[in-house]
């Protein structure tokens, strides 16, 4: 278990990350949002002990993480950076040996990824020749190639186009099914939904929002309530429980405040008329975002 | 400690592989054998060069007599010959260039010869000089005729003076010392110059490399900084050891070989040879602090630079440094013994230079030695110490860079707060 407790940074006045206290579990992957500038980068920073923390505690597996555990972690920053002059063999040897492994494995190993990536014929090419995608992916490859327990990822997906996004994510969801833990940031929601258990959510370097992202959406409260009737639906805008309005063709996309209104609601269109569709669905965590995010901002 | 040596070979063999690490190293070696076969190049170049033929005029017909004499030949090198003719023939013959100037020779008001030098061309450097040498040497010998004072009498005159010299200072070094300790000073200042631009320069282009190019994160993120810098150091190190080697070997073979061509033996007149074992010692003490003190301080620089493109500008006052060491040592081979070459042989960016060519050339007592090593060493652990600072802050720092500023924003960024 990755443990933070009451970790704070201070850079001179500005206070990076504000007492921040989280929980991540085993074999797990665990989702870290924020705006630009919240202080995702700089906690992962602090994790690997590139920046000292001004006060709190980070353990992994109950101890500190030193230099000595550096083979226990791997780390994907946010700027990809590689040689650009070496070949990607040259590359992984030299960054899979500074993790503590042999020759022999680091170039077993970087076949399978390669093979798995349907790359193999870069083995030899420098990196400055590949294409940004697939650069990303040679990135990746050094981050995991160790066999890491911990892997952070700072935004993993971002700059590929959608078939490696997905060869990229069916590869970190192998790594969790054989029990990785795996922290990893993104602003793509529709990602960290699809994949994580827990999350978290930070706002100028204090968390926001914390928890399993089920009960972040139970208790969020608020419901989507998509309707799709016959007769116009434009007086449901001043309808008791709506939070928000959004007119449609055929009808109304509403955000409700729980769900004794999508019941009134429902009652109430009963008598109007033909109703096509109603629907009540969970917040999606892009509304989450918006809302406690966004709620900050203003 | 195994990530140290990884990071080290790293740095060397990267290096060490580059075309241009070869080529220069290649073309280095080239120059170095040209030099030591310079005598047998000049030679062979010179050897087609016939002697100066000058014709002659006198008129009171003694003086050619003279001219024709070994003495006066061998000294200029020049074939002079009688003519009888007109002047307008001699001229004539000089312009088709059937030779190469046309000397007439006069007598002057105190009997003694004077002359007219006519060539088609006359230039600073050209043979008029030894013309008016041998003019000189004719006059000499006319003039001391006139005064009856003969030959004999005169080389006995103009035969060098014995002045003996003897040291009553024991602990002072003889100048026979100090000329043999001259030349290993200069190697040494030589060397320990072009190693901190060069490789200096170098670390610090490496540094800047793996941050531009963004890879540094996951290098500090895999070892810590300083183990990073000082592999870097040393790896570095290696590389300059490894081209010294090469050109060192290169050279000391190709003056060996032209051993027989070169006026006296090289070494012995660089003074290289019958020196104190000791100095050979100091001489690598200092060579390898005062390598460590400026790769340290390029590593540090290096780390605070976004861009490759500003390394230059920001190294720029650790070369600064290096220059003002070499001049002061220039100036201090001719005056070991100034009070500026004292002092500054404590102050530690200078004392590689300096203090070795105090003990060079000086005899001084060994507490001074060590307390110049002293103030080095101490010196070499608080930049490594800063540097260490800087460089975890400064590898993290992106964005606008390229001035000292820049060093205490690292230092902010690597503190707790």
């Amino acid at each position: 278990m990755l443990k933070l407790s009451n970790v704070t940074k201070r850079f001179g006045n500005h206070t990076a990350v504000n007492d921040l206290s989280l929980e991540i579990p085993e074999s797990e992957m665990f989702g870290f949002l924020g705006g630009n500038g919240a202080g995702k980068t700089t906690t992962f920073r602090m994790i690997l002990g590139l920046l000292d923390k001004t006060s709190g505690d980070i353990t992994w597996q109950g101890k500190p993480i030193s230099y000595n555990e550096s083979h226990l972690i791997g780390y994907l920053p946010e700027e990809r950076g590689l040689y650009p002059k070496l070949t990607v063999k040259e590359q992984i040897i030299y960054l899979g040996r500074l993790r503590g492994m042999k020759k022999q494995d680091i170039l077993k190993k970087l076949d399978e990824w390669l093979e798995r990536f349907k790359v193999p014929e870069y083995l030899d090419k420098k990196v400055q020749e590949l294409s940004k995608g697939n650069q990303q992916k040679i990135q990746f490859i050094s981050a995991v190639i160790h066999e890491p327990e911990l892997l952070i990822l700072d935004e993993p997906f971002s700059g590929l186009d959608p078939v490696n996004v997905e060869m990229l994510k069916g590869a970190v969801k192998d790594l969790k099914n054989q029990g990785t833990s795996i922290v990893f940031s993104s602003h793509q929601m529709e990602h960290v939904e699809e994949m994580c258990q827990h999350i978290c959510i930070l706002q100028k370097g204090a968390p926001i929002v914390h928890g399993s992202l089920r009960d972040i959406k139970h208790s969020f409260g608020k419901k989507n309530l998509d309707i799709r009737a016959d007769f116009s639906t434009e007086y449901l805008k001043e309808f008791r429980g709506v939070a928000s309005y959004k007119e449609l063709p055929d009808g109304c996309t509403l955000q409700i405040e729980n769900e004794q209104a999508a019941q009134d609601i429902f009652s109430s269109l009963h008598e109007k008329g033909f109703v096509r569709k109603f629907e009540i669905e969970e917040p999606s965590l892009n509304d989450i975002f918006i809302a406690k995010v966004g709620a900050s901002y203003e | 400690m195994n990530k140290f040596w990884t990071i080290v070979g790293h740095t060397y063999f990267s290096r060490v592989k580059t075309k241009s690490f070869i080529i220069t190293t290649a073309i280095t070696l080239t120059i170095i054998i040209g030099f030591a076969n310079l005598p047998s190049i000049l030679e062979m170049l010179s050897s087609d060069d016939e002697s100066d033929q000058v014709l002659v005029m006198d008129e009171s017909e003694i003086y050619s007599s003279y001219l024709q004499e070994d003495e006066i030949i061998g000294e200029t090198g020049i074939t002079f010959e009688n003519f009888e003719g007109t002047e307008e023939a001699a001229k004539q013959a000089v312009i088709d260039e059937k030779y190469d100037g046309l000397l007439i020779i006069t007598t002057d008001e105190n009997s003694l010869p004077e002359g007219s030098y006519y060539a088609n061309r006359i230039s600073e450097m050209g043979e008029q000089v030894e013309i008016e040498q041998a003019l000189q040497q004719l006059k000499t010998i006319v003039g001391t005729q006139e005064a009856g004072i003969d030959q004999e009498t005169l080389a006995t005159i103009y035969a060098p003076v014995t002045l003996a010299t003897e040291q009553l200072d024991d602990s002072a070094r003889t100048a026979e010392e100090m000329n043999q300790s001259r030349g290993l000073v200069y190697v040494m200042l030589f060397v320990l110059y072009m190693t901190v631009l060069v490789y200096g320069q170098m670390i610090a282009t490496d540094v800047a490399t793996e941050k531009s190019s963004r890879v540094m994160e996951i290098l500090i993120s895999s070892a810590p900084p300083i183990t990073h810098m000082f592999a870097k150091i040393i790896g570095i190190a290696f590389l300059g050891l490894t081209q010294v080697i090469i050109l060192l070997g290169g050279g000391y073979f190709a003056i060996q070989a032209n051993q027989d061509t070169m006026s006296g033996e090289f070494f012995e007149v660089m003074g290289l040879t019958n020196n104190d074992p000791v100095i050979y010692i100091y001489a690598v003490v200092f060579f390898i602090l005062g390598y460590l003190l400026y790769a340290t301080l390029a590593a540090m620089l290096g780390s605070l630079v976004s861009r490759i493109e500003d390394v230059n500008q920001l190294i720029m006052p650790m070369i600064m440094l290096i220059i003002i060491a070499f001049i002061l040592a220039a100036t201090g081979l001719s005056m070991p013994e100034s009070t500026m070459i004292t002092v500054t042989s404590y102050i530690p960016f200078f004392a590689p230079m300096i203090m070795f060519l105090r003990i060079g050339m000086l005899n001084i007592p060994i507490w001074e030695i060590a307390l110049s090593i002293g103030i080095l060493v101490l010196t070499i652990v608080a930049i490594g110490a800063l540097a260490a600072r800087v460089y975890k802050g400064g590898v993290l720092m992106y964005g606008k860079s390229g001035s000292l500023k820049d060093l205490k924003r690292a230092i902010n960024l690597s503190k707790k707060e």
